[in-house]
């Protein structure tokens, strides 16, 4: 009996720590989501808690895609447009640089070759630059070859951004697999790359989806570089976090319609991390574990 | 089917457990065992016949070709790692079909080839689990099979039965060498188990530190080591290995070992002739070591009881001579107690002599 409540008393202890953990985390969130269905007149209510009671309204979502003008029809703002810029930049380089990380990766890590890690420490070097003190030039560089305002000149820049990290987390993980299960897809008749996709990458799809994970948030929160390349006019490649600050900047401390903005901005990411959840914690426990 | 020539094979850079100019051959069926200890480069020589290690110098045969541009594929060998290496990720079956789908076999005869091979090791329950949710025998089973269900020019195993328990690894080992017999394929078995290697081979090769020493018929290797190491390393117990140096005493040639000595004055022309030196090391295998409770007419060597060891069927006593302790093999239950005087003779037909320095047998 003892014993029992004993047992009882550490879950409670541990339910407990867990709820205080992720309220620390998750409070900003419903902070946002608090704002963005406030009315204005309550917004700076103090002290704030007392603004916990109010009339939700769904203005400011409507905002983010139409804008009101005084006296006129409201225009759209193509904040939907902006969406899909982003996640086809963001998704095109994540898909780009885990491919080209996971290939990289499997040579560095199993192939004979001269200056290896050298090689390896150049990749990482890419990254030890603050990224900043490569925008002028890659502003002129970029000019020089047309790549400012497109598509494909962002999906390149960020797969540059992320390929190092995708190499480098590929590679431990990688080298965890053990190279026999390879060597005997060799002696059972497969090609050296048969043998690399028959028997390593099934159990590398795992780790790739958590290095794709991290790619993602790098590639989808960008947003200095977004800015110069597409930020600077209004064109068809712009990136959703340029608007974002673009409303924060332009049009007053409108709160309301910042939060609802970031809320719409958070949701792709939500859902793709939700699908990707269970490969994820695989992925990230990966190689903690002696199997 | 086909034999395996191996020309002055040497890999040393970049290796764990390399091989020195080694040169070895096995015939067309033939199932021959390399014996050695670990890290002595077993795995390393299978892995160059297999293609999966590139050898710096020296030359691999497979049949009546020259294999060494050929990939692992191109050679048509089956290997069996001693890591098992199976596919986590699909069903025993699937690991079993593997090396046949790849070469394009019609589904049926996959089927009917996984069914038999399956049989055979005993794991048709196994045949929809995944890998991980075996235990280590069944893996190694499992390993096993991925080799036999193929009908390749060599087989490669590495330690395949090191991971069984004791009753399967003697079941498997008959079948293995019947299967052998029966497929008539040319075999190559790297193992660290000399009563393996005994067992089923046609020919042992014995490897230390990647160098052949000797490469011989089980019961050659068995009855004339070519030298200390070989001797040592096969026969369980090991051979008792006693230094001596030979003496002359009274116009006859001995081996004085300090608490006994031992007349070679029949063959002592023959020592002479090939030691370098007078320091030689007595060998002489625990079963060929008599004991006796009274003293025998032909004048045993006096001991006293160490240790005494029952086996069962056989005890192991190990009997002290001065400072030299000698094992013994009695074929039956042994009655006395440490401390016990006893006496010691040896078959003079079974006695070896080795040179101290080089190691080599002389007689």
């Amino acid at each position: 009996m003892q014993r029992r409540t004993k047992r009882q008393v550490k879950r409670i202890i541990r339910y407990a720590l867990i709820i205080v953990v992720t309220a620390f985390f998750i409070f900003p969130l419903i902070w946002l989501g608090l704002t963005s269905i406030k009315p204005r007149a309550v917004l700076f209510d103090k002290p704030s808690w007392s603004s916990l009671f109010f009339e939700p309204t769904a203005k400011n979502y409507i905002d983010v895609f139409y804008r009101e003008q005084y006296g006129l029809p409201p225009v759209r703002t193509y904040f939907e447009m902006l969406l899909v810029n982003s996640l086809l930049i963001s998704l095109a380089s994540v898909g780009l640089s885990t491919i080209i990380g996971t290939l990289a990766a499997w040579a560095f890590s199993r192939f004979e070759m001269r200056g290896k890690n050298t090689m390896m420490f150049f990749i990482l070097s890419t990254r030890m630059l603050p990224p900043i003190a490569t925008l002028v030039p890659l502003y002129l560089l970029y000019r020089a070859l047309g790549f400012m305002y497109t598509h494909h000149g962002l999906i390149l820049l960020y797969t540059m951004f992320t390929l190092a990290f995708s190499v480098w987390m590929m590679k431990g993980f990688i080298d965890e697999i053990p190279k026999e299960l390879e060597e005997a897809a060799m002696v059972d008749g497969h090609s050296r790359l048969g043998a690399f996709f028959k028997a390593t990458l099934p159990q590398a799809l795992t780790a790739m989806a958590a290095t794709a994970m991290f790619c993602l948030m790098t590639a989808w929160n960008e947003y200095a570089f977004a800015l110069v390349v597409t930020g600077t006019d209004w064109t068809h490649a712009r990136t959703a976090p340029v608007q974002l600050a673009k409303t924060f900047g332009e049009s007053g401390y409108n709160w309301g319609l910042i939060t609802a903005s970031e809320l719409i901005y958070l949701i792709p990411v939500i859902i793709i991390t939700f699908i990707m959840q269970e490969y994820l914690l695989r992925g990230i426990t990966f190689g903690t574990i002696k199997r | 089917m086909a034999r395996v020539l191996l020309e002055n094979v040497t890999l040393e850079k970049g290796i764990l457990c390399p091989v020195h100019s080694l040169t070895l051959e096995v015939r067309d069926k033939e199932f021959v065992s390399l014996l050695a200890p670990s890290g002595s480069g077993k795995t390393t020589t299978l892995r160059i016949v297999a293609g999966l290690d590139r050898p710096e110098k020296g030359s691999v045969w497979i049949g009546d070709e020259e294999v060494g541009d050929m990939t692992p594929a191109e050679r048509d060998v089956a290997m069996i790692f001693q890591t098992y290496a199976l596919y986590p990720h699909v069903s025993v079956r699937d690991n079993l079909a593997s090396p046949l789908k790849v070469r394009k076999t019609p589904e049926t005869e996959i089927d009917r080839s996984v069914k038999e091979v399956a049989e055979v090791l005993h794991i048709e329950d196994l045949l929809d689990k995944r890998p991980v949710t075996l235990s280590g025998g069944e893996m190694q089973r499992v390993a096993i099979g991925r080799a036999l269900i193929r009908k390749p020019r060599v087989y490669l195993m590495d330690e395949p039965l090191t991971n069984l328990d004791a009753k399967l690894r003697v079941e498997l080992r008959a079948e293995m060498k019947r299967l052998q017999k029966e497929l008539g394929q040319t075999t190559i078995y790297a193992t660290h188990d000399e009563v393996e290697a005994l067992a089923m081979s046609n020919r042992i090769a014995v490897l230390n530190q990647g160098r052949l020493i000797q490469y011989d018929a089980p019961e050659a290797i068995y009855t004339h080591p070519k030298n200390t190491f070989v001797a040592r390393f096969v026969g369980t117990p090991a051979m008792n290995m006693i230094p001596c140096s030979l003496e002359e005493k009274h116009g006859r040639k001995i081996l004085q070992a300090g608490a006994f000595e031992y007349d070679i004055t029949d063959f002592a022309e023959a020592v002479q002739g090939k030691a370098t030196g007078d320091e030689l090391v007595l060998g002489v295998r625990p079963a060929h070591v008599e004991l006796h409770s009274k003293p025998p007419v032909d004048g045993g060597i006096q001991a006293s009881v160490y240790v005494v060891e029952p086996m069962g069927r056989m005890t192991i006593v190990d009997v002290k001579v001065g400072e030299n302790v000698f094992k013994v093999k009695v074929p039956h239950l042994f009655e006395g107690k440490p401390g016990d005087s006893v006496w010691i003779s040896l078959d003079p037909r079974s006695v070896h002599i080795f040179d101290r320095k080089t190691g080599e047998a002389i007689a």
